[in-house]
């Protein structure tokens, strides 16, 4: 670790402040001056457009690709290492607080339609969603994983409910109840995991993991078995999944476009700790868990696939997509982490990157296109809610406020084209980066795995057949039901804002991006998988990251 | 101690397991807090046991840090209090909600079918 690759830089917190701040200066505002809270936010993301621009291009060095890898690190309170809190940025967190803030921007626009009227400090929540995730891709430690962990959960159980209604309280009340079990046993393994290694820091812990005698290192497996299931529970997992399909269909649209990050960030920290703690290096640890991953990922693919098939409702579809996509990000995960070489895990960053943001194009789409479609619309619009009826007395000022941001609508023929490009993305045809992202994995799993006699690894073909046929059920179901609603149907919604299509345009315009420029991505996506398999560079850095007061405040 | 220590945890997270498997959302809450606390019993009891041992350490001069009581599962438990205090205060919110949207106390919103 030269000096020179270390970039310390206040700029490593802002990914973290500016929503905090935005959040924070928003309840300043009355609720009713929405449109000042909107250009809040909206400001807030393209700030935070900007920074994770420019950690991207601090982290990956020179060239796309060509660059040394970069890990940036940041000690809050200049505590050394083992002791204080560190944020740390390398590519995969910058990548991802990156893919927040593309989620993040449409989502918001959406939200203007109208649903941020549907309630209270919609805007405010949202930022601290915002800030909660972030917070989880940046932090160096396992504690404070669990504070941002919660901060998220507890910013997403407002948007959640944002709209209010029987069924989203109903839906709530389950997803809540399962979060804080949840939490507990990421708790319980938390400590656990500090009473066996003695530190919270991920990347002392993942030293000190080869290290471990054997009765230590049993409780230790036990503490990692327990930190599993609560992020096997974010990133929804078979059979931890029951309750993603209903929770994400019952949320407002802009809000269940969000939470499209958050099975993601469920995910990135399976990937961050299961390369640091259990990577080649971890002694008889390696691997732990890997089997786990993949089988488990590829019963989630079944089940997603099933479930897509046979579910009714517009958006409850979309729940399903969202767990095959979980699902066959986390079987590579598990394929990689036994072995099975860094290609594949390439091939599915860059796949996690273009899935996530389709689904959550998706669940944007959704409401309009059930809109006035077999009495399948929004509870809302229909009448007066009773439940809001009975409560108005007792709330007093509460007023909603459902007016859009702008009257202009948007052609029929918009939603249909738009739809029809979502669900060739979602199923993966080619050109486009679900189709790449598919190839990429296939093609680098049976490359990195054919032995020397040309045998592949059987549950590489299962597989296989589970991406090729899952992504054929996808098409499939949305053939279909695109079918019945725009060309069966031939019913236009009542009303069709520009607001409600201009974010799903903005989506598709990054997601031909995305294919247009596949080449770099996967360059970089590359190199990413190529640190997650090297976690020393990562324990080096951080371990070694210098207090500013001892060098002389030299930045 | 150790004896104690583990039987308190062992039926407060067996007592919480049960109820937040019952179908009654008044159940489920108690089930939630007792699952918390026994969860923070169990955090302190991975900074190992002590007795009369000080957390913090008086200021100058050398001292034997193995007199004292490990200060991080201290301040992890406080965090964890502080939140589980929060998010089950929240989730009693939603709970009220719940009980008003569909007039009944079951967690699926409506009485199984008699």
């Amino acid at each position: 670790m030269t000096p020179e690759t270390y970039v310390p830089s206040h700029l490593l917190i802002a990914p973290l402040l500016i929503p905090i701040v935005a959040g924070a200066l928003m309840l300043f505002y009355d609720d009713k001056l929405r449109k000042i809270k909107l250009g809040i936010g909206l400001a807030a993301i393209v700030a935070l457009f900007f920074v994770s621009l420019e950690l991207i291009s601090r982290v990956k060095g020179d060239a796309l690709g060509g660059g040394e890898t970069i890990v940036a690190t940041y000690l809050l309170g200049d505590w050394p290492v083992p002791i204080g809190i560190v944020l740390v940025v390398d590519r995969l967190s910058a990548m991802m607080v990156m893919l927040t803030t593309l989620i993040a921007a449409p989502a918001l626009i959406y939200a203007a339609a109208g649903w941020q009227g549907k309630g209270q400090h919609f805007h405010t929540l949202f930022q601290l969603l915002l800030a909660g995730v972030i917070g989880a891709f940046l932090t160096g430690d396992l504690f404070n994983l669990f504070v941002f962990f919660e901060v998220m959960l507890a910013a997403s159980y407002g948007l959640m409910l944002h709209g209010s209604g029987p069924e989203r309280i109903k839906q709530g009340l389950h997803y809540i109840a399962i979060n804080l079990a949840a939490s507990l046993l990421f708790l319980i393994g938390a400590a656990l995991a500090y009473g066996t290694t003695g530190t919270l820091n991920m990347a002392d812990m993942s030293r000190v993991v080869p290290l471990l005698d054997p009765a230590q290192r049993m409780m230790f497996h036990a503490a990692a078995a327990f930190l599993g299931l609560a992020f096997l529970t974010k990133a929804a997992i078979w059979p931890l999944c029951f309750w993603l399909p209903s929770t994400y269909a019952a949320a407002s649209p802009p809000a269940a476009a969000s939470f499209a990050i958050m099975t993601k960030v469920g995910l990135y920290v399976l990937l961050r700790l299961a390369t640091l703690l259990f990577g080649h290096d971890a002694g008889i640890s390696a691997g732990f868990g890997g089997p786990v991953l993949i089988l488990g990922g590829m019963a989630t693919i079944a089940y997603g696939m099933f479930g897509v098939l046979g579910a009714q409702g517009v958006a409850i579809k979309g729940g399903y997509i969202a767990l095959i996509s979980s699902g066959t990000v986390l079987s590579a995960v598990g394929i990689s982490l036994i072995g099975g070489g860094t290609e594949i895990l390439s091939g599915a960053l860059f796949y996690l990157i273009g899935s996530t943001v389709a689904i959550s194009a998706y669940f944007l789409l959704a409401e309009p296109v059930g809109r006035g479609w077999e009495g399948k619309g929004e509870d809302d619009t229909q009448g007066p809610d009773p439940v809001a009826e009975r409560w108005a007395p007792m709330m007093g000022t509460v007023e909603d406020e459902t007016a859009p941001a702008s009257d202009r609508t948007a052609p029929w023929s918009a939603l249909g084209f738009s739809f029809a490009l979502i669900a060739a993305i979602l199923a993966g045809l080619p050109p486009f980066p679900g189709f790449i992202g598919k190839v990429a994995m296939l093609s680098g799993a049976f490359h990195d795995n054919t032995s020397a006699s040309g045998a592949i690894p059987t549950i590489l073909w299962v597989y296989a057949a589970l991406l090729i046929l899952s992504g054929f059920a996808v098409l499939v179901s949305l053939v279909r039901l695109g079918i019945r609603r725009f060309w069966a149907s031939g019913k236009p919604p009542e009303r069709m804002l520009a607001l409600e299509i201009v974010p799903v345009f903005l989506i598709l315009a990054m997601l031909v991006l995305q294919t247009v420029k596949a080449g770099p991505l996967l360059n970089y996506t590359h190199a990413t998988a190529l640190d997650l398999a090297a976690p020393a560079v990562y324990r080096n850095a951080v371990l070694s990251a210098p207090v500013v007061a001892d060098s002389g405040g030299s930045h | 101690m150790e004896l104690i220590l583990s039987l308190a945890i062992g039926v407060l997270v067996g007592s919480g397991v049960w109820l937040i498997l019952r179908p009654r959302t008044f159940q489920l809450i108690v089930g939630l807090c007792l699952l918390a606390y026994g969860v923070n019993l169990f955090i302190f009891a991975m900074g190992r046991l002590y007795i009369g041992a000080a957390p913090i350490m008086p200021k100058g001069g050398f001292v034997d840090p193995t007199t004292y009581a490990d200060p991080l599962p201290q301040a992890l438990v406080l965090t964890a209090i502080v939140i589980s205090f929060a998010t089950t205060a929240l989730f009693l919110v939603v709970m009220i909600a719940a009980r008003g949207a569909t007039g009944t106390d079951h967690v699926d919103g409506k009485e199984r079918d008699q």
